[in-house]
């Protein structure tokens, strides 16, 4: 089977602190970081991998430096990486980095199977994966939680949903996004380790994939940004002074005054 | 294309750099440079002082749909016959948007012997329903609800469409609006019109809470959102209101993409969180598994049910379907209560809309003292048992 996962490399959110004075962001020293998600979904295809034979190829848009991330993926024992980096590329909101990926999985011929991770941690769309399975006119399941059958022509899967999970079929080729229930990420292995730190990642540009300018990056974008803020924390906090047990009775006096707390029930 | 900087303004302050979550800016020669990370996110061009950074306008084409795009649409999900609360409440913002912009309120139900909810529907809200009720639409499949939807659109081309950001509509969203193309915004926590141009202001939380950005679509239709659950406030609902409804019918060749073999209502994923009045949350301060018996108390004697914070359930002592924030639920509960809760972003995301917030933290800095309405600096293990105690007094 051929598998491709979509990787992104994004800003460790996790560092990202409010200055408490200030509440402003502190964004010094913020590492950039494989996307915790596609962790998971490198984990699903290596699996897959081991299950029916095949090869799996990484594959990211993003800056030159996000070859850091193809090269994680080579550790952890992906055959080979595909880097999308070009300046025309800035910009893109999911509709463009579909029409960008998309380009590039073709330009790898194409795939048995595409796995995303659930969302980026960046911008929490979780929309590229089902866009993308759009683009290429592919069915797709999105927010797997486990792979019950994986067979050349099929996969039978979990489905997370709000209200329990589904048990679906799906035909091959397709795309799966998938969650952290799928399984915990192994370790990258030493052996990838060493041929990650040789491996050159191939990169490829718009005009390559055979892409206009205007197609991709901000200008083949829909949605555009127009402010960012910082969030407002509404708090009108109160603290509640004194030793814990009056404290605690005290909190609950006043929320039962203010009828926060009804007794009636 | 891309990040314009105005040597002549830019005064070599630094503020951009700091800002930038990518290190695409470096002060060279005391000038504000950037290099290739920019992904043109534009949190620059806000915090400059000096107005030197801007994003470079980008000539696009006008679509034709944009000048006859009318009406607001809401997607009306339904599993198994029933719909989510967010349902509800996108009508009452549909609503507020629909009678701003001078146009019809529709709902799109899709699925089998579903007509029914259509008087939900109206009671909430819409003017005018599109069925689609067919043997193919019983259960989820990304495929056929997409192209059921896409035909829809193309044939009324609505101004607006909002769905919920559950899991469906997560799943099933984004390729409709690869579909007819147009832009799509996740997970909005705003939605507002422009007066002047019609334009639907989308705005949402962006790297993990940390920052907000406010979205639009220009060029194309519908603008197309989707909303958390109980961000949004239903408007009150009026039973036995009328509307029209319009009947789609299926292309007898269409198929369904994927097999659902199986719907499986699983119960330990059906805390119901989101619909509580009361959530009483524990974090890692319980410092241990059996901390969750005192949390079950407090909410149970506050008629409440249990969250967790990431912290918790990564530590293994409660599971997943309890957890609340980013990466769980969203809740905004009449009471939150939060015991040994930090309140990182990713966790307040999902909280911080509460009516009333109550915190109780042994450290006087932790950042949930400052979404808190009421806080105890404290011990949890002193200061809950006391709480318990007043309110077996109160309760007489
Ligand atoms: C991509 C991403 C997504 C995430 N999504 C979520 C999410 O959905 N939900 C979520 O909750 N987190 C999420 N997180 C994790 C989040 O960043 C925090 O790590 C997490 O919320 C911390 O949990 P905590 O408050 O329980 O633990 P801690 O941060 O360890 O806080 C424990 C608190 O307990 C206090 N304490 C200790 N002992 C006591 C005592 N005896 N009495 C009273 N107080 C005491 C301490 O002072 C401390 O403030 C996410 C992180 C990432 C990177
Ligand atoms: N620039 C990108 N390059 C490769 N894969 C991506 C990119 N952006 C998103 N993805 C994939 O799509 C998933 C969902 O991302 P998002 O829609 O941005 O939340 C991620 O987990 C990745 O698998």
């Amino acid at each position: 089977m051929k598998i491709v996962v979509c990787i992104k490399q994004v800003p460790d959110t996790a560092q990202v602190k409010l200055d408490p004075e200030t509440h402003t962001l502190k964004r010094e020293g913020v590492d950039s970081i494989l996307n915790p998600f596609d962790l998971f979904a490198l984990e699903a295809a290596l699996r897959m991998r081991e299950q029916v034979g095949g090869t799996v190829t990484a594959i990211s848009m993003g800056p030159p430096q996000a070859e850091a991330v193809i090269k994680e993926a080579i550790g952890y024992g992906v055959d080979e990486g595909l880097l999308l980096s070009d300046r025309a590329f800035a910009g893109s909101d999911t509709w463009a980095t579909t029409t960008a990926l998309a380009a590039g999985i073709r330009h790898l011929g194409g795939a048995d199977l595409i796995v995303c991770g659930k969302q980026a941690v960046d911008g929490d769309t979780a929309q590229v994966g089902p866009g993308l399975a759009q683009r290429l006119g592919l069915p797709q399941v999105a927010f797997v939680k486990a792979l019950r059958e994986v067979a050349e022509d099929h996969l039978v899967v979990e489905r997370q949903m709000d209200d329990g999970f589904d048990v679906v079929r799906l035909p091959l080729p397709g795309l799966i996004t998938v969650v952290r229930e799928i399984g915990e990420p192994r370790p990258p292995s030493l052996k990838g380790k060493m041929r990650a730190k040789k491996y050159q990642v191939p990169v490829v540009g718009a005009a390559d994939l055979g892409l206009a300018p205007e197609e991709v990056g901000l200008a083949g974008s829909f949605t555009q940004v127009i402010k960012v803020f910082a969030p407002e924390v509404a708090g009108k906090r109160e603290i509640i002074e004194g030793p814990p047990e009056e404290a605690g009775a005290e909190l609950i006096d006043r929320l039962v005054d203010s009828k926060v707390i009804m007794l009636g029930s | 294309m891309g990040l314009i900087i105005d040597t002549d303004l830019c005064t070599g302050c630094g503020a951009c750099v700091e800002e930038c979550p990518f290190e695409a800016l470096e002060l060279v020669e005391d000038h504000a440079q950037v290099n290739d990370k920019c992904t043109l996110c534009g949190a620059c061009v806000e915090v400059c002082p000096e107005e030197a950074i801007s994003i470079e306008e980008v000539e696009r084409g006008e679509d034709q749909r944009t000048a006859q795009a009318r009406g607001v649409w809401v997607f009306a999900e339904q599993r198994g016959g029933r719909m989510p609360q967010v349902v509800a409440e996108l009508l009452g913002q549909g609503r507020r948007l629909a009678d701003e912009l001078g146009s019809e309120l529709g709902a799109v139900l899709l699925g089998h012997q579903v007509e029914p909810l259509a008087a939900e529907l109206f009671a909430w809200g819409a003017d005018v329903v599109y069925l689609a009720d067919d043997e193919r639409l019983a259960r989820f499949d990304d495929d056929i609800y997409c192209r059921v939807m896409a035909e829809l659109i193309a044939a009324h081309v609505p101004e607006v469409l909002l769905a919920g950001a559950t899991s469906l509509g997560r799943s099933l969203i984004p390729r409709v609006a690869t579909a007819v193309a147009t832009g799509l915004t996740a997970d909005c926590t705003g939605l507002s019109i422009d007066p002047d141009n019609r334009l639907l202001l989308q705005t949402r939380p962006a790297f993990g809470g940390n920052i907000m950005a406010t979205i639009v679509c220009p060029q194309a239709r519908p603008q197309m959102a989707t909303v958390r659950p109980r961000v949004m406030k239903p408007a009150p609902r009026q039973d036995g209101r009328q509307g029209r409804v319009e009947r789609v019918s299926l292309d007898g060749g269409l198929t369904p993409g994927t097999e659902v073999l199986e719907v499986v209502e699983a119960l330990d994923d059906r805390v119901d969180l989101v619909g509580a009045e009361v959530v009483v949350t524990g974090g890692r301060g319980l410092g241990g598994p059996e901390g969750f018996e005192l949390v079950r108390q407090l909410a149970e004697a506050l008629g409440g049910v249990v969250g967790a914070t990431r912290g918790a359930v990564d530590a293994g002592w409660i599971g997943h379907a309890h957890q609340v924030g980013q990466t769980g639920r969203t809740v905004a509960p009449r009471l939150y209560v939060a015991l040994g809760v930090s309140g990182a972003v990713q966790h307040l995301v999902g909280m911080q809309s509460s009516d009333c917030i109550v915190a109780v933290n042994t450290d006087p800095a932790a950042p949930i003292f400052r979404v808190a309405t009421y806080g105890i600096v404290g011990d949890l293990y002193q200061v809950v048992p006391a709480m318990l105690e007043r309110l077996a007094q109160r309760r007489g």
